[in-house]
This record gives structure tokens, C-alpha cells and sequence, in this order.
């Protein structure tokens, strides 16, 4: 199917662009390996005493579903899961449910709300968010007490802040997933 | 704006494009399905994936190891230059406090000595426990309410489940799940990690719960008046044989009803090198090989543990 992106990324400052094409590894590699860095990332910068980091291989995939709708299958949350929970401390299984879930909601806002706004997607990743980390504290096996649903707030907050950055940084990365590299005769 | 996805798929007359959204929709349901059927298995029998995940936290070793340094190395940096900046009014602060220390350092030298004689009165002696490993911790569970800890060091240093680790302020956790060369250690601080303490200097008995969300709860043993106050400090008992007595766990912030809410004296986030110690009684090994999930609840416990008391 011919996109109109095709056509903008053709007209390029330099000539060179000319007979050049997408890299059909990057296409695919750079939305699935960020996903699954950012799984792993989250488990290592800092030993905290309480949950405080925001989900980030959760944001990534959220970002990635909501910018760029073609690019992740709807059964690509079994695999982002799978990672996700050997290092999130969750037991196993719990984000495939829950990554599966949320890319068939999405799907289910996709079909509903086709168009949609930058604004109207961070308030979609908020919410899902907002009900992802509760969902993972209720399955998290851990004692449900008071202390513990406060003590999820200041992550809760920092996931909704966190999106537009994330989303940023998904956008860049799509500059580099269709960079024009490959040659064609 | 975009145009969302599911308009750019409408599958039209396409048999091949109709016949691929329909299998999308299946395979999602059916990982829901999956999610669900592994949730319950590892929520009834949580070291189940422990193989798993210790498969991938090896391989992902020598990344986390390097992080951890940085991390330590980077704090040291905005230590020098804080102190870089602060450095006339430290002096001064220094040199009082050099002062003090100077009497404490004196009145400490008595006590010990005092120490020394009532020791030998009581024919006690120190022991000073060799660690099993020094590691450092290369990463947490920061994003899930359960409370762990990933250690850089596991059975190839004779790590094993079930052996305290502490760092030189206090007790941080004990191994949970150990593979070859890391291991998982559940802190003080998770909602499912009980602790038996008692009251530096008295032996008002307690137990230390996590909360999850970096404090304990201590629950006192014997009810009645509550004599706690704000700033006691809990020291591990010793009860139970996993942890040696006396290692420093929590301070006393604010008081409950039944108790008291604590604040845990060894963070895991200033923490950078921690030692695993062997078990104080070795003969609760075989209950300390159980991790605490199982044994709460069920009477199910894991490999040898259902045996021996038969051969006995």
C-alpha cells in the first residue's frame, strides 16, 4: 500500500535520496527491541525502597501502538509480556495478560476513534495506565493494604507524566526505523 | 493527525487480508487466555519460573553489573561536588564535631572495656561471621509493588536460597531464588517478608512486616500497654534461625495501636555493596528453603522438604 509518508520522505534535502528505500530490518527491529530494552531497563538503575518507577516497557509499547498503529501485530503483547516478567519482580504471567489486554482494548479505540490528536492519545495512555498499575498491584501477590495502594500514587503519576516523553522518543525512533538506507537498483 | 490503523486494514473483498485480522484477533485472545492460566500458576506456586528467570537475569549479568557501578560511580561525583561547595561551613561543622567525637571516642573506649570484662564474666564470645558472597545489588523491582532486589553473585559463590543479606548498616533481605551467577533477594520492605525483632536494649519481642511501600510495621508479640516510642531501634532477634541476632533493622517512626510504623535502617537504594551471609542455625535450613510464599497457606513445600520428615 503506497502511503503518503512515502512520498514526503522522498523528497530529502540531498539527491541521494533518490533510489533509496526503507531497511527492512530497522522497520521491524527498532518498535520490538525498544520494547523489549525498556522491559529490561526498568529492573536496573536504582534499588528502590517503594514502586516508584513508572512502567517502562509498558509506555513503550502504549507509545509505540498509539503513534504508529501498523507497526506492532495485535499478538505482540505475548512476546513484550513474556520479557516484561522475567525482570519486573511480577509474577509470571501477569503482564501477558495484561499487555494482550491492552492491545485489544487499543484495537477496540482504534475502531471507534480512528482519528485522533496527541492530546486524545496521552489522555487513552493515561487511563490505561492508570488501571495497568493498579490491575499489576492487585496481581502482584503481595498483601492488599492501604499503605500499599498509597504507596502506588507516585507512580501512577509519574507514568501519565512520563508518556509525552516517551512519546517523543518513539517519534525519534520512527525517524530511524524509515531512514532510507537501503539501495535500490 | 494520522489515520489509525484499523482503517489503513480494513481487510475489504481480501480473503488473505480477512482471514489475517481474524487470526490477530484469536492469537490475542488466546495470549489472554495464556496470561491468565500462568498468572494462576505462579500466584499458587511461585517458583515455578524461577529457572526462567534466573536463565535470563545470567545473561543479562554483565550489562546490570556494569550499570551498577556507574550508578555508584555517578553518586560519588555529585557527593564530590556538593562537597566542593559546601566546604567553608563543613570545616567548621567538621572541626566541632571532630571535638565531640574526640569525648564520645573516649567514653566508647571505656564502655568497651567494660564490655570486654562483663564478655569474659559470661564466658560469651564474639564471632564475627565470614560473608558467603560480597556482590553488589545490580537492580530492583523499581516498578512493581513487590518488593525485590537483584544480587550480582549467585550459586556459583555459594549463594543459596534462603540466606540473609545485609549491608553494613543493617539487614536488607534474604535470597529468594538463586541461579548461577545472580540471585533474587526478597527485602524487609515487601508486603510478604515477616521478620522476628526485638527492641535494641530491651527484649521487648516483635514481629517486622513489610509494607510494600518502603516501611515495616512492627507488630509486638506480647499486647497490652504499648511501650513503644518514636526513634527505638529493632535489632533482629535471632528467633526462627535464618538471621543472627543483633543486626540492626528498623527505627521507629510513629506509633500504631498494636505496635508501630518503622522506618527500615539499611536502604536498598544508598546501599551499593551488600554481603550474603550463611544461616545462623543451619538446622532451619530445610524451612528456609521454602520461600516464604509457599510456606504461608499451604503445607506443600518444594524438593527435599516433603521427604525428609519421613525418613526421620
Amino acid at each position: 500500500m503506497i502511503d503518503r509518508r512515502a512520498y514526503k520522505t522522498r523528497r530529502g534535502k540531498s539527491g541521494r535520496q533518490i533510489n533509496r528505500d526503507q531497511s527492512p530490518f530497522l522497520l521491524v527491529v527498532v518498535p520490538w527491541a525498544t520494547i523489549l530494552l525498556a522491559s529490561y531497563l526498568q529492573s536496573i538503575p536504582i534499588a528502590t525502597a517503594g514502586p516508584l518507577l513508572p512502567p517502562l516497557g509498558f509506555l513503550f509499547l502504549l507509545a509505540w501502538r498509539l503513534l504508529r498503529p501498523g507497526v506492532l501485530p495485535i499478538w505482540s503483547g505475548i512476546v513484550f509480556g513474556m520479557c516484561d516478567d522475567l525482570f519486573s519482580g511480577q509474577p509470571f504471567g501477569s503482564a501477558i495478560l495484561l499487555f494482550s489486554a491492552t492491545m485489544l482494548v487499543i484495537e477496540i479505540i482504534d475502531i471507534r476513534f480512528p482519528w485522533r490528536g496527541f492530546a486524545q492519545d496521552w489522555a487513552i495512555a493515561a487511563g490505561i495506565a492508570v488501571v495497568y498499575i493498579i490491575a499489576t498491584t492487585l496481581v502482584s501477590g503481595s498483601r492488599l493494604t492501604l499503605p500499599l495502594f498509597a504507596s502506588v500514587v507516585p507512580q501512577l503519576l509519574l507514568s501519565i507524566v512520563a508518556y509525552p516523553f516517551i512519546a517523543f522518543i518513539v517519534s525519534r525512533l520512527d525517524r530511524l526505523r524509515n531512514m532510507r538506507l537501503r539501495t535500490i537498483a | 493527525m494520522a489515520l489509525s490503523g484499523s482503517k489503513q486494514r480494513i481487510s475489504g473483498h481480501s480473503k488473505k487480508a480477512q482471514y489475517g485480522a481474524f487470526t490477530g484477533y484469536v492469537l490475542v485472545v488466546l495470549a489472554i487466555l495464556l496470561g491468565i492460566a500462568l498468572l494462576t500458576v505462579s500466584l499458587v506456586q511461585p517458583t515455578t519460573f524461577s529457572g526462567l528467570r534466573g536463565l535470563f537475569s545470567d545473561a543479562t549479568q554483565p550489562v546490570s553489573r556494569a550499570n551498577a557501578a556507574g550508578r555508584s560511580g555517578g553518586r560519588g561525583f555529585i557527593d564530590s561536588v556538593q562537597g566542593f561547595l559546601e566546604a567553608g561551613q563543613q570545616n567548621a561543622d567538621l572541626k566541632k564535631e571532630v571535638e565531640i567525637a574526640r569525648i564520645r571516642l573516649a567514653e566508647a573506649k571505656a564502655v568497651e572495656e567494660e564490655n570486654r570484662r562483663l564478655k569474659a564474666l559470661l564466658g560469651l564470645q564474639t564471632t564475627d561471621v565470614k560473608p558467603v558472597a560480597v556482590a553488589r545489588l545490580v537492580g530492583s523491582s523499581s516498578s512493581s509493588t513487590r518488593r525485590f532486589a537483584y544480587l550480582g553473585a549467585g550459586r556459583s559463590s555459594g549463594v543459596k536460597p534462603g540466606m540473609p543479606v545485609r549491608s553494613e548498616r543493617g539487614i536488607v533481605g534474604r535470597v529468594l531464588e538463586a541461579s548461577r551467577s545472580s540471585a533474587r533477594v526478597l527485602l524487609i520492605t515487601d508486603s510478604e517478608s515477616v521478620l522476628p525483632v526485638r527492641r535494641a536494649g530491651d527484649n521487648t519481642v516483635a514481629f517486622a512486616e513489610g509494607r510494600g511501600d518502603g516501611l515495616i510495621n512492627i507488630r509486638l508479640i506480647n499486647l497490652g500497654i504499648n511501650p513503644l516510642k518514636r526513634g527505638d531501634v529493632f535489632v533482629t532477634s535471632g528467633a526462627g534461625g535464618l538471621y543472627r541476632p543483633g543486626i540492626a533493622v528498623a527505627i521507629v517512626t510513629r506509633l500504631t495501636d498494636d505496635g508501630a510504623v518503622a522506618r527500615i535502617i539499611s536502604n536498598p537504594a544508598a546501599t551499593d555493596f551488600v554481603a550474603v551471609e550463611p544461616l545462623w542455625q543451619p538446622d532451619a535450613r530445610r524451612g528456609a528453603a521454602t520461600p516464604i510464599e509457599e510456606s504461608l497457606g499451604t503445607n506443600d513445600t518444594v524438593d527435599g522438604g516433603a521427604q525428609e520428615p519421613e525418613a526421620q
